[in-house]
Parts: structure tokens; sequence; C-alpha cells
């Protein structure tokens, strides 16, 4: 899949509860999280964000609670796909399963800024900055963790089994 | 081929011999866990894939977060659950008045056991490692599938070999030891790897200690929070479990990562600053910080031993004018014997609130939301911004003895801090009588 978007940059350790705090838990309707995604470190980015933007964060993204309602609100906000330095295990595998592709680039993560526009190919993991004219290379998944990415998902790859 | 009790864990759920770090394995599950938050998604999840549970006597369901009902929707999630339990017969279904928090109960309750292999779909799943089990959180839909196959993919994680030593001093508890191992390698410090403790300091711990530590393994990153099965883990399950199972043990000659040593005759009481639980210092370094509110509960404090720890420090003085104190027993059974030690009694009268059983205000669910600019010192497992309400309040993760006495002062204290401000001289906790039912399980 190719990805032309601007990017909308985060820090080290955002954690599912700024993603998604507690109080919007009570509904797993993803429109209606995505309408709350990120709320508590930045407004301004349910009401702005476009589908095919970017969402970049530092090491660690995703930690803390196992919310599974964290990647769908992402997912939801047109977001297609997640670029960290690293990701927290819980919110990785549930990026995985429902067919939000996760991009582990490291330090390169630095090379990125908000508002630069990248280009990126999620089967081989290529991420060219446009912005800047650097290119980085993600973390090759497991040959696995692909084959249910290209399912859509932990759900169909199942169901594709039965 | 030497191995971890992580390792031998997977591998005998895995149908392998052996397994090595890195290894991605499918493996059969011995209980698949869910609460009222991330149950109900996974039902529908589940519902896609058009087949009957695996095993109605392997799926707990357990509504904790937003129940007795918070509001419409919560209780919209709480029917979702309840119906499917009822539709499935799912053997471990609690409803309000003999639920208590999923990850006080299912040890309680000898629901999970030593050598066991559990999914739940709740980060602090890892908490059932102090019981010698491989427990790990996961999302809504691995545990669809979980629920639908009874089974899960891994991959077989490195393990940080955390060596215990020394005596535990009085004013420490689990929480000390965990928050200060946190401190010291980070949030992301055991990213996709296990924690595995080892040493003869792992004898000083109780299993309130241990459940404790193997909560907060998931606030270093980790996969799981693993002790070894020991004469006190012996003792605690034996009362409880009433099936059979296989402790493990690991190689002498296994291999770690890492190892990170803690002596814990040299931890202080700690806090961690908001907002990250990696933020740790020792209480008699902070300076003045006066708070708003306290809270002692949860999945991670909310045990007999915990309330002991509060009932001691609170007998005979008074909550701070300036403090709201709640304290929620993890269950109905500590409950019942922290009323019935009159422990409820010591509570009321130093004006806490108490609450039934729930994680509530842990994160920020109800039943103690902060407003902004408020300070909260928790016994709870979590300091993100926003966490337990206004994105501006801010929490303090704390143990039990730092917290209640801090009820007393104000402001963040040592429990020897809160010594004047009563009649009594401090106590660290209150004996617990042998009559306890629960103690007396925990105890050798």
């Amino acid at each position: 899949m190719n990805i032309e978007g601007k990017v909308w940059r985060y820090g080290d350790n955002i954690d599912t509860d700024v993603i998604i705090p507690a109080r919007y838990l009570n509904t797993f309707d993803p429109a209606e999280l995505a309408k709350h995604c990120m709320v508590d470190i930045d407004e301004t980015f349910a009401p702005n964000v476009k589908a095919g933007d970017i969402m970049v964060g530092g090491k660690n993204f995703g930690c803390g609670s196992s919310r599974e309602h964290a990647p769908v609100a992402i997912k939801a906000s047109g977001i297609p796909v997640v670029i960290a330095a690293s990701f927290a295990r819980i919110f990785y595998r549930n990026g995985i399963n429902i067919g939000l592709p996760l991009l582990e680039i490291g330090d390169d993560v630095e090379k990125i800024s908000a508002d630069d526009v990248l280009k990126i190919d999620t089967d081989t993991g290529t991420i060219e900055n446009l912005t800047t004219g650097d290119t980085f290379h993600a973390h090759p998944l497991p040959a696995f963790v692909q084959e249910i990415a290209k399912a859509g998902g932990l759900i169909n790859y199942i169901k594709s089994k039965n | 081929m030497a191995m971890t009790m992580s390792e031998k864990i997977l591998a005998r759920h895995a149908g392998l011999d052996a397994v090595e770090a890195g290894q991605l394995i499918i493996c059969d599950l011995d209980l698949v866990m869910a609460n009222d938050v991330t149950g109900p998604p996974s039902i529908k999840e589940f519902e896609k894939i058009g087949r009957p549970v695996f095993d109605a006597n392997k799926i707990a369901l357990v509504p904790d977060h937003f129940q007795p009902a918070k509001d419409i929707k919560s209780a919209d999630l709480a029917k979702t659950m309840r119906d499917f339990a009822r539709k499935n017969k799912i053997k471990y279904y609690f409803e309000q008045g003999r639920v208590g928090i999923e990850h006080v109960i299912l040890p309680e309750f000898g629901i999970v056991a030593p050598g066991m292999l559990i999914i739940g779909a709740d980060s602090h799943t890892c908490t059932y490692g102090a019981v010698n089990a491989f427990s790990t959180g996961v999302g809504t839909t691995d545990l669809a599938v979980g629920l639908a196959t009874g089974k899960a993919w891994f991959k077989v994680p490195e393990a940080i070999n955390v060596h215990l030593t020394g005596e535990k001093p009085k004013n420490i508890c689990g929480k000390d030891v965990i928050l200060t191992l946190i401190g010291k390698i980070g949030v992301d410090g055991a990213l996709y790897k296990a924690l595995e403790f080892t040493g003869e300091g792992v004898n000083e711990l109780s299993m309130t200690d241990r459940l404790t530590i193997s909560n907060m393994a998931i606030e270093a990153g980790a996969k799981a929070g693993v002790f070894p099965f020991d004469e006190r883990t012996k003792f605690y399950v034996a009362n409880r479990v009433k099936k059979p199972f296989e402790p493990i043990y690991a190689d002498e000659d296994a291999e770690y990562c890492a190892t990170v040593e803690i002596n814990l005759s040299e931890l202080k009481p700690v806090v961690a600053l908001p907002h990250l639980p990696e933020n740790v210092k020792p209480v008699d370094e902070l300076g003045e910080i006066k708070i708003n509110q306290v809270v002692i509960g949860s999945c991670t404090n909310g045990r007999l031993e915990d309330l002991s720890i509060a009932a001691g420090i609170l007998r005979g003085r008074k909550v701070h004018p300036d403090v709201r104190c709640i304290i929620i027993p993890g269950s109905q059974e500590i409950y019942k014997e922290a009323m019935r030690c009159r422990w409820i009694e010591i509570f009321i009268d130093a004006g806490c609130v108490v609450s039934c059983p729930t994680c509530g205000p842990c994160l920020g669910g109800y039943m103690g939301i902060l407003s902004a600019g408020e300070r909260c010192v928790s016994t709870t497992n979590r300091n993100f911004r926003g966490r337990m309400g206004h994105v501006d309040s801010e929490v303090y993760l704390a143990s039990p003895f730092v917290a209640a006495a801090s009820a007393i002062t104000g402001k963040i204290s040592t429990p020897e801090e809160a010594i004047q401000f009563g009649i009594r001289n401090l106590e660290f906790g209150i004996k617990i009588p042998k009559s306890s039912k629960l103690i007396r399980n925990e105890e050798c």
C-alpha cells in the first residue's frame, strides 16, 4: 500500500490514556472514539486531521492500557499508518490485529517533524520524507505478522482458516 | 537447552520440548479473561468469527471497571457481557455483589494457578505472574480469537533477571520494590521482554507484595512478571486452587538478556511523580507537596494486607481537613474481613470514604475523579496525564504506607512523618487476626 500524507508529530511514551481517555471508553463506536482522539495532549488533532494524514511518535508509543479503543480511534480518524521509534507491545499487537500498519524506525524518527509530507510503501517499509529528502527503512515485519496484515487483521485471518 | 520460566510455560503450551527467545509460536490457553470495558467489543469481534466459545470453563468475564454502572452506556456494556455470559454458560462470570477487581479475585478464588498460560483484555493481566503463571495483557481482537479458538500467537520474550537480595524494611512493601525497579529501567526498560524474579529476597515478599510487583510489570513495558514457585506460593494456592497444576522452575543456567540487582534492605519509601511511573523519587527528598485526595485500592494495592497497612496508620488519627481519602477493598471477601477486623470503622472514624470493590478512580472512571490542578496520592498503577480526571490534575503513585500517611499530613509523607498527628505510636500495619480466612492462606 502506498500512502502520502502530512505528519502529526508526537513525543516519547504516548500512552493509550491520552490517545483515548477512559472517560470515553463507555462506547466502542469508532467514529465516536475518533472525535476524542489525542484530546488531552492535542485539542487540534481531532477537528483538523484529514484522511491520509500520518501519525508519528517517539519511543514506546501506545504504552499503558490494553484498550484497543486506542488504535481504533487513530484508524477511525483517517490515519492509515503510524510510525514510531518503538511501540509498546500490546498496542503493537492491537494495531496489527485491526489492520493498522505500524512502522518501527528507531532513531530515524528524529528526522521527521510536524507537517512534513511523507511517502510510504507499507509493503517494503520504505519511508520518503518529501519535505527533507531523507529516506528511511522500517524494521521488516515477521512473515506471520505480514500474513495477518495482508488479511486485513486477525479476525479475517482466522476466518480464512475456518 | 536451558530455559527461563517464561520459555518453559510457553513451550509447554505450544506442545514443544523447547523454545527460544524470538521464536513465534501458537499456544493453547488455560484462561481467557475480559472486563466490562474490553469484553463487549471482544464479544462483537468474536461473533464475526462464527464459532462457539472454545471452552466455557476457561473464560472469566469480570464487570469491575465502570460497575455498578456509572452511566447508561456503561450499563449497556455490562448488559452485553452479562447476556453473553448467560447465553454461553461462562463459568467465571461474577455479578455485582459477588464481583471484585479482576486481578484481585482471580488469584483469591484460585482461578489462576502456577504454570498456567493466561491472556486477558486488560494490561494488568500480568498480575498472575505472582502465582508462577505466564500471564499477559492483550487487546479486543486477540481476546476475541482466544474466546473462539483457545489459542494465541506469541513471540517468545527474552527475560530480564530481577535479582532480589536483603531484608525488606518494615515501612517498605511490594509497591516500593516495583516503583524502584521501574525508576531504574524506565517505562520501556522491559519492552517486549519478561521480568523474572530470582534471589533470596523473594522469600521476603508476601504474596500481596508479589501480586503488586507482577501487576506493574507492564509499567516497565514487560510482557509478564513471573515469580518462582516456593513454599509461600504453595501455601497460597493450596487452599484456593481446586484443580491440578504444575509449577514451573527456571533452569539454573537459563539465559537472561540482562540482570538488575535490587537489595531490599536499601529501599526507601518512594513515589512516582507525574506523569510517568518511571519518575521515581524517595519521599524524604520531595519537600512539601500538598495534596487534595488519596486513593487506597485497585488491582495493585487493594488487598487485605494493603488495608491492614492503611488501618495501622489511620487508627486513632484523622484525615487532614483539606484531603479526601477514598478506600476501595479489592473484593467482597476483603471488604468483609476488613469489617470483621474493624478496619472499616477505623477508616470511617478517620474521615475516609469506603467504596465497594471497583477499578473506579484508577482510570478516571468514577468514584473520585480529579478536578483541574488537584493532586492525588494513589496506590494505583498509572500517573499518565489525565489518568484520574482533568488533564491538569496530578497523580503520585505510592505504597499504602505513604498514601495513608499523606492522607493524615495533607502532604506527601513517609509513615514516620504521620506519628505526630495521632494519639498512638506509629504502627506499621495492624496484625491481621489468625482467624482470618484470607490471611491464613497467605502467611506460612
